[in-house]
């Protein structure tokens, strides 16, 4: 093992925690007397810096993948480096959020917090080996847990608290199970390996396979608040302080898609490794035994597994959001439909090239920096009216234009109506979809996802609905910090602008990936 | 340089957008110049190409990794409906001058759905007419649920759940497409070319064409039109009316049609007397036209009987589509013109002219105000409107329902025959609306004599006036000299037939 290598592997990594010790210091040392408003600023803008200087590092680290012996531990270029630069811009603007908010008095514990489960971000977006996953997988949920408590005065920041925390430690049990079975099956903790030992191996199409592949799946499917692991999330999103609820949505949900790009990709790939290793195994295999068909089993059953559970998020996720009346729960329940979508493009990944796993990164990134500009409205909003209802809406096109004006970006695009990046985003995914697979079932899958997109413009026209047509009932102006509103406004022009030229990112997207 | 008239729209919606909200009257001169100038552009555009064949306007690849392009292109088909929404747009201008109501709001909503008409009607790539299909959705909400009126949240919601839940099968349909072709291109020339299997075109038709005939008007897919008309705001009305509506035919022709054309042949097997998709469709257009035209009979709001009205013109459209024929699609796109005229007349007379200074519809609270006295101007615009909407000869509606039912005589003669009934049947609704709504023989009482000359009903303004006469004189011209549009429809008809046959 080479240290100096591993040093550079984890250059952002290292990065950013020391940037959230930095901020602590900071905070403890120097602005110990300084008034709130002052220090929550100083502290997220030292976050920010400690994020620019993790892109760069992020660059500089990129073409030094970090293996031990044979065996890949962290990836380098590819859906890695898109998920970790996504990852570092969005923990940028979650943080912006913070200079408007008013909910703790320890504003430097908070942004280190963030940058820390940060790190576990980008620790699993890169990670190849399950050990590796597990701890940044462990890394980036205690700060969620801590995060989403940090409203010390709210009860219901502590319930949601407490239960994320739960629901957490529960899944992450099956997670771990699972990654059990899975070394018993292959003998490695590698991921391509893994694949590999489950086609070679007399153990690879057993039943443990697939139950296996069900508690990590369970265990990721809660990352991602995917139905049936979905409980979670109405409660923290309603109970966590608004930049807090912003980082889940966004950060969280991006490292926990790369890490399911990886696994789903290990799994697709395997014919690339079986090139790379030889093909001795498959020529070794004399005529007329039973053929293993273990590489099917992994990726048939976790491609079932997947399909599965993008058709009950998607169903659930719309219909449940039709009745919301918290603006916050309906975010909540537009994530899992959301959830369910992207679900769909991973099960029905392409065997060829890197296509599917670039428009997933796509759609999972643009959606997660509008989901933080609908944040960042309803944590203004709240601040104000102390209500994140629909009708703490009403009129507000009267009591702050620029705000509602963003609003009415941030829902289109999230219902995905063009020329807004949401309508792009799913359409590329859909698009992926079937042209990776023919067939009735996927076709059938993505006509549900459009026809569901259409139940969705439902919801979404709720709150716009208050916004824009209703009368309002207080009609005193609401101010927004001037920080807050124009990285709403940076949101939301990268929303349309992204929607209008959507090669921009595509290209961007593309250029991280081996041509060809 | 058609293409401008959709740029001068958003722009002109942007720099609504950012008017200051105390200066109502600016708004409306900056819309006027706007509608004005996109009009002038469509003439402009439409004079120079007269009877000429395709030209494409910009051709720039939008999304290269997908093929997809940026590309504009206008026909004569596309020339024509473009013209109408330049008039359109300037009359809807003209009848929304005493929206007081958050004014720039109102023209920035109502310049965004212009520029995403426009922008419909200038697209030949399936993926960005879908686009601007989408953007002229949101409006319309907009527009309907904070300027509307009776029932407009309703009306405004259902209107955009219908129209998504159709965009939705035409997204489907699109994505089905560029998989199936493998062309690597979403042009609509490029897909018509892609020698889509049969079997596949079998299928993709017929959600393609109900997805946009969603918007069109189609029966049973219609109900979203009266509530929507009705509840509009009159401008809005007379845009759902005139152009929206045209956006579904239009899309009915340019992206099923032309692109799935096998997708109109026989099954190869008979349901109910049923041998095709033409056959289902046709049945489905005439059942709209005499549908609506019995349910217009039947009102006793004003304005739901214009709204029914449209379901049972747009039947024509549908119709003349189904023939499939030089004739009957020639019929089908002068009657998309002819009926975007002719409604926007008569929402403005109901909508505007009558309703903002009776503030009823009922035909019942009419009668008693004999406005034939009271708004002599109103009672003589709705005569000619009226006449206009029967299919009199010398307007536009009569040589294009004409060649409709000509079109259909050749394919289907029975068709035919239904499709007369609802003509005759529209001229029951139209001269009982006329009569209840302006020249009931009530007797006035001496109180209600008083009382009238107490309330006089506030004067016709100039913008009225000038709306009526633009919409008033392109449905005279028309009709009486129709080949000023034939000739610019006809040979990109025969282009239309000569590319998919």
């Amino acid at each position: 093992m080479n240290y100096v290598d591993l040093f550079r592997a984890t250059l952002p990594e290292t990065v950013l925690e020391c940037a959230a010790l930095l901020v602590l210091v900071v905070d403890l040392a120097f602005l110990r007397n300084s008034a709130l408003r002052m220090r929550a600023a100083m502290a997220a803008w030292l976050g920010v810096a400690g994020c620019l200087v993790a892109v760069w590092a992020v660059y500089a680290a990129s073409p030094g993948a970090f293996s031990a012996g044979n065996d890949l531990l962290l990836a380098a270029g590819g859906s890695a480096a898109v998920a970790q630069l996504g990852i570092l811009v969005l923990t940028c603007f979650a943080l912006l959020l913070l200079v408007d908010s008013g909910f703790t008095r320890n504003p430097g514990e908070f942004v280190a917090v963030v940058l820390m489960s940060a790190a576990g971000g980008l620790l699993i977006s890169a990670a190849q080996d399950l050990l590796v996953i597990f701890i940044g997988l462990e890394l980036l949920s205690l700060g969620l847990y801590i995060l989403t408590a940090f409203a010390k005065k709210s009860g219901k920041s502590a319930e949601s608290a407490i239960k994320y925390y739960l629901f957490g430690g529960m899944s992450a049990a099956f997670l771990l199970f699972g990654f059990s079975y899975l070394y018993g099956i292959s003998g490695s903790t590698n991921l391509q390996r893994i694949v590999l030992g489950s086609y070679t191996s007399a153990a690879g199409a057993t039943p443990l396979l697939y139950l296996a592949l069900v508690m990590i799946a369970a265990g990721l499917g809660f990352k991602v608040a995917a139905v049936p692991f979905h409980l979670w999330a109405p409660d923290t999103y309603e109970g966590a302080p608004a930049p807090a609820a912003a980082f889940i949505a966004s950060v969280s949900k991006v490292a926990s898609f790369a890490l399911l790009i990886s696994i789903t990709a290990a799994g697709w790939h395997f014919l690339d490794v079986l090139h790379a290793v030889g093909r001795m195994t498959i020529t070794a295999i004399p005529p007329g035994a039973p053929r293993p068909h273990g590489v099917l089993g992994f990726r048939y059953g976790w491609s079932l597994i997947l399909t599965v559970l993008a058709i009950a998020s998607m169903i659930l996720g719309n219909l449940a959001a039709l009745v919301q009346v918290s603006v916050r729960r309906l975010l909540a329940y537009s994530a899992i439909a959301h959830a369910g979508y992207i679900l769909l493009g991973l099960a029905f990944f392409s065997p060829w090239g890197d296509r599917s796993a670039q428009t997933v990164l796509y759609y999972i990134l643009t959606y997660g920096l509008t989901t933080i500009g609908a944040f960042g409205v309803v944590g203004v909003v709240e601040r104000v009216t102390g209500s994140d209802r629909m009708d703490a809406f009403l009129g507000l096109h009267k009591r702050s234009p620029l705000l509602a004006a963003v609003a009415l970006v941030f829902f289109l695009s999230l219902a995905g109506i063009p020329p807004l990046v949401g309508f792009w985003a799913k359409f590329n995914l859909f698009a992926a979809v079937l042209g990776a697979s023919q067939g009735a079932l996927p076709f059938t899958l993505v006509a549900l996802a459009v026809a569901f997109s259409a139940v969705s413009l439902y919801y979404y026209l709720q709150v716009l609905k208050r916004a824009y047509v209703m009368p309002a009932v207080d009609g005193s102006p609401i101010r927004a910090h001037p920080v807050t509103l124009a990285a709403l406004w940076v949101i939301a022009a990268a929303v349309l602008l992204l929607g209008c030229f959507p090669s921009l990112l595509q290209g961007w997207i593309a250029g991280f990936y081996p041509a060809g | 340089m058609l293409a401008f008239a959709l740029y001068i729209s958003f722009a002109g919606a942007l720099l609504q957008a950012l008017l200051p909200k105390s200066r109502p009257g600016l708004a409306r001169w900056l819309a006027l110049a706007t509608t004005i100038a996109g009009l002038a552009i469509a003439i402009a555009g439409y004079a120079a190409a007269f009877g000429q064949g395709r030209q494409v306007l910009v051709d720039v690849p939008w999304v290269a990794s997908m093929g997809i392009h940026y590309l504009l292109a206008a026909d004569g088909i596309s020339r024509v409906v473009i013209l109408l929404t330049g008039i359109a747009a300037v009359a809807g201008v003209l009848f929304s001058w005493n929206v007081e109501l958050r004014t720039n709001q109102f023209f920035a909503f109502y310049l965004l759905l212009i520029g995403g008409v426009y922008g419909v009607f200038l697209s030949f790539d399936f993926f960005l007419l879908f686009v601007f299909y989408e953007i002229a959705i949101v409006p319309k909400y907009f527009l309907i649920s904070i300027w509307g009126s009776t029932r407009r949240e309703y009306g405004a919601m259902k209107l955009v759940l219908y129209s998504f839940v159709g965009s939705s099968m035409i997204l489907i349909g699109l994505l089905a497409a560029y998989a199936a072709s493998g062309a690597h291109s979403t042009s609509l020339i490029a897909l018509a070319h892609a020698g889509l299997p049969v079997s596949f075109q079998m299928w993709c038709f017929p959600l393609v064409f109900i997805g946009f005939a969603v918007l069109a008007g189609m029966w049973p897919l219609h109900t979203w039109a009266p509530t929507g008309h009705v509840a509009a705001p009159t401008a809005a009305s007379m845009l759902l009316a005139g152009v929206v509506m045209k956006l579904g035919a239009y899309g009915c022709l340019r992206v099923a049609i032309a692109v799935f054309p096998h997708g109109l042949d026989p099954w190869g097997f008979t349901f109910l007397g049923l041998a095709s998709w033409r056959d289902v469709f046709a049945l489905l257009a005439v059942i709209g036209i005499v549908y609506g035209a019995l349910v217009a009979l039947a009102q006793s709001d004003f304005k739901f009987v214009i709204g029914y009205s449209s379901v049972s013109h747009m039947g024509f459209v549908l119709l003349g589509l189904m023939t499939f024929n030089q004739i009957g699609l020639d019929g089908a796109v002068l009657q998309m013109f002819s009926h975007g005229v002719i409604a926007g007349l008569l929402f403005a007379i109901v909508g505007r002219i009558v309703y903002d200074r009776t503030h009823t519809r009922q035909f019942a609270d009419l009668e008693a105000m004999h406005l034939s006295r009271r708004l002599p101007f109103a009672a003589w615009v709705f005569v000619v409107a009226g006449m206009a909407s029967m299919g009199l000869p010398g307007f536009s509606g009569f040589i294009a329902e004409l060649q409709v039912l000509i079109g259909a005589w050749t394919a289907r003669p029975w068709w035919t025959i239904a499709a007369g009934i609802g003509i005759v049947v529209g001229v029951a609704y139209t001269w009982r609306a006329l009569q209840r709504a302006f020249f009931s023989d009530r007797i006035p009482t001496p109180h209600e004599l008083e009382s009238e000359h107490a309330h006089k009903l506030a004067p016709i303004t100039w913008p009225e006036i000038a709306g009526v006469a633009l919409l008033g004189v392109s449905t005279l011209v028309v009709g009486l000299y129709p080949r000023i549009l034939l000739g610019a429809i006809e040979p990109a008809v025969k282009a239309l037939l000569g590319g998919v046959q």
